[in-house]
């Protein structure tokens, strides 16, 4: 186990925590804020996905890492725009909608690649990182968490941004109220179906950036389905963090170390099936549920289409 | 409004009585939009260099024509109508049981844990008897958690249903690689129920038995739920769960006994994929299943019998798909494609069709 100690190992394992935690950030994030308004979205996986894509596709034409972003932040729009059409709207059921763009964005996004790459899977080039003189000659910490890629500092810093916009402004205030009694909030002239479509875009590109992540800064490629169920953790965060943002940074973090823990293990040779240590993030929820999960609360409106003058 | 409530599927309203413009509002709200899909889609194959019209015609000739594509059909059938069965009770009962993959997988690996270590001591109709109760068990099991904490601490079950899939998936390799692998083989998996120790076929054909397993289950949980005072009971918790409690009604317990029910269905849906199908679990196998039924159970409005038709129909075209990527060469990523374009349309053409009759209402 002593082998296993070494600075090195314990960079590689946290910076791999945190590219790993990035992706569940966003999508969390993303996820919060739909939550937040009284929308399911069960599509965050679909949205994460195109975004992965369309991420992939326009770095590897280009050659640029941050059109790549804005494209993968465009493809989650995209899917998003669908759904907030479908399900705030038209207000068609958001469970069935949800996993139908999954589902639908899942074959896509494998047919667009099979089609455009067949059976090959070409690589970007690394990306570049943004060092922060000082911080990041820390030993460890330093190279995980202030040498990186510009994104991952914006994606900390939209944690601070989204706990201002609902502790401190009238958006959040809106954002609340569309998820808790949106009938009150229509009573005051704000019109609810805009302020439920807006959370839902703002989920839509925030996975599409998680989507992005995973395939150009994560993986360096694409490869279909390659989400693996980041979309539901991000769903699952959402829920547990219960509308704090900082929360969501927590379980992203601890989420995203478990997962850089399955790998750094195999690359140091313990066998260990990579199962169990997959498990571990899951059950500590479990755990965590069970010891204090009285005080859980969901949005009032959750998952409810808004009509006015409905009931 | 309390979230219970909220989250909680539309309740059906009094069934639609077979009169002539039911069926024709059927047609037009069921096999319009699908048609519209498959149209959809011909556009997709067409800018993908395909032929539409020859790609639709083999699926159609394999999933239903073809003796042999359709023997697999309604084979397929099996574990999905069981799905379907878990989830129309959970569904109907408001709660979302969305853990069906993790109950699927532990029952699916029990079975094939069991199955082929007791069929050298017992005959076969325990041997796949005992299978299929470890199996509902297991699954029943493995939603205890997330039932309990919903009945009695009120914490949402999507977020444990979905953690206990996670974990079931994971736990289910775990198994598979580590206690029940087959030291005979190099890849990991579990031992092999042989195949004539399997669930028969129908004579003459190779449909597993399966199949009635499924049906029937959808059958009495579409009976139960829509004709004893039981299925009134669980209803009403998942219409109202407040009124419940004040009609006297014990929602813990009654959740409890749904997630059981649910999870149980799941878990044989799990036994009857190996005992029936597959023979073994290999490591890292995971059909998921469970998700694709989910907008089925929906679309068929939790009424048992339009579940049936919406399983044959998919079960089709995921047969037709899978034969249709290795002779034409249209990827199975497709079926997907189609399934999905084709929930959002029905869904479309659902709402729209409300809004037809909200017209003539007023």
């Amino acid at each position: 186990m002593e082998a296993l100690l070494t600075t090195a190992f314990l960079t590689a394992l946290v910076t791999g925590a945190v590219t790993a935690g990035i992706p569940l950030l966003l999508a969390g994030l993303g996820e919060q804020m739909s939550e937040k308004a009284g929308v399911l979205n069960v599509g965050i996986e679909g949205m994460m996905l195109a975004g992965a894509f369309a991420g992939f596709f326009a770095a590897y034409m280009s050659g640029s890492i941050a059109l790549g972003f804005l494209a993968g932040a465009a493809g989650g729009f995209g899917v998003a725009l669908l759904m907030a059409l479908l399900c705030v709207r038209l207000g068609l059921n958001q469970i069935v909608i949800g996993i139908g763009l999954t589902l639908g964005f899942e074959g896509i996004t494998a047919l667009l690649h099979y089609n455009l790459f067949g059976r090959s899977y070409p690589r970007l080039p690394a990306v570049e990182t943004l060092r922060i003189p000082g911080l990041a000659d820390i030993p460890v910490l330093g190279p995980a968490f202030f040498d990186r890629p510009l994104i991952v500092y914006i994606a900390v810093a939209l944690v601070f941004v989204a706990s201002f916009v609902y502790r401190r402004t009238n958006l959040g205030l809106y954002l609340q109220a569309a998820g808790d009694k949106p009938a009150a909030l229509d009573v005051t002239g704000i019109d609810v179906v805009r302020i439920r479509t807006f959370a839902v875009l703002t989920a839509g590109t925030l996975a599409g950036l998680g989507g992005a992540f995973l395939s150009e800064v994560g993986a360096g490629l694409f490869v279909p389905f390659m989400t693996n169920g980041a979309g539901f953790i991000g769903i699952v965060l959402a829920m547990l963090a219960r509308g704090r943002p900082f929360w969501v940074l927590a379980g992203a973090a601890i989420f995203g170390a478990c997962l850089s823990l399955t790998t750094a293990l195999q690359v140091a040779g313990v066998n260990v099936p990579t199962d169990v240590i997959q498990m571990i993030p899951f059950a500590a929820v479990m755990a965590v549920l069970i010891i204090f999960g009285r005080n859980a609360h969901l949005p009032a409106a959750l998952g409810i289409p808004y009509v006015r003058g409905a009931r | 409004m309390d979230e219970a409530q909220a989250i909680h599927p539309p309740h059906d309203k009094a069934a639609a009585r077979p009169t002539l413009e039911a069926w024709r509002s059927l047609a037009l709200v069921t096999v319009g939009p699908i048609l519209l899909a498959f149209l959809f889609c011909a556009l997709a194959l067409l800018i993908a260099g395909h032929d539409p019209l020859a790609y639709y015609l083999y699926v159609v000739e394999r999933g239903v024509f073809s003796g042999q594509g359709l023997q697999q059909t309604l084979t397929r059938m099996a574990p999905l109508l069981l799905h379907a069965a878990s989830l129309i009770i959970a569904f109907r009962a408001g709660i979302w049981n969305l853990g069906g993959d993790g109950q699927f997988l532990l029952g699916a690996v029990m079975a094939a844990a069991l199955g082929p270590v007791l069929v050298t001591v017992a005959p076969d109709w325990i041997t796949l008897i005992a299978c299929m109760l470890l199996a509902m068990l297991v699954g029943a099991l493995w939603s205890l958690v997330p039932a309990l904490l919903r009945a009695y601490q009120g914490v949402n079950e999507i977020i444990t249903t979905l953690m206990m899939t996670f974990l079931g998936t994971s736990f289910a390799n775990v198994l598979v690689k580590l206690i029940f692998l087959d030291p005979a083989t190099t890849v990991p998996q579990t031992r092999t129920l042989p195949v004539e120790d399997r669930l028969a076929w129908l004579p003459g054909t190779t449909i597993s038995s399966g199949l009635f397993i499924g049906l029937a289950a959808v059958i009495i949980v579409h009976l139960v739920m829509t004709r004893t005072a039981f299925g009134l009971r669980l209803r009403i918790v998942g219409a109202n769960p407040k009124a419940a409690l004040h009609a006297g009604l014990s929602v813990s317990a009654l959740t409890v006994i749904v997630f059981a029910l649910s999870g149980g269905l799941a878990g044989l849906a799990g036994a009857v994929d190996i005992v029936g199908v597959f023979g073994n679990v290999r490591a890292d196998w995971n059909p998921a299943y469970a998700l694709a039924v989910v907008p089925l159970v929906f679309l068929a409005r939790f009424n048992g019998w339009a579940t049936i038709a919406f399983v044959f129909f998919y079960a089709v075209l995921d047969i037709g798909g899978e034969s249709a990527a290795r002779r034409i060469g249209v990827p199975q990523y497709f079926t997907l494609v189609l399934v999905a374009t084709m929930f959002i349309l029905l869904a479309l053409a659902e709402w729209l069709d409300q809004q037809r009759r909200a017209r003539q209402r007023s």
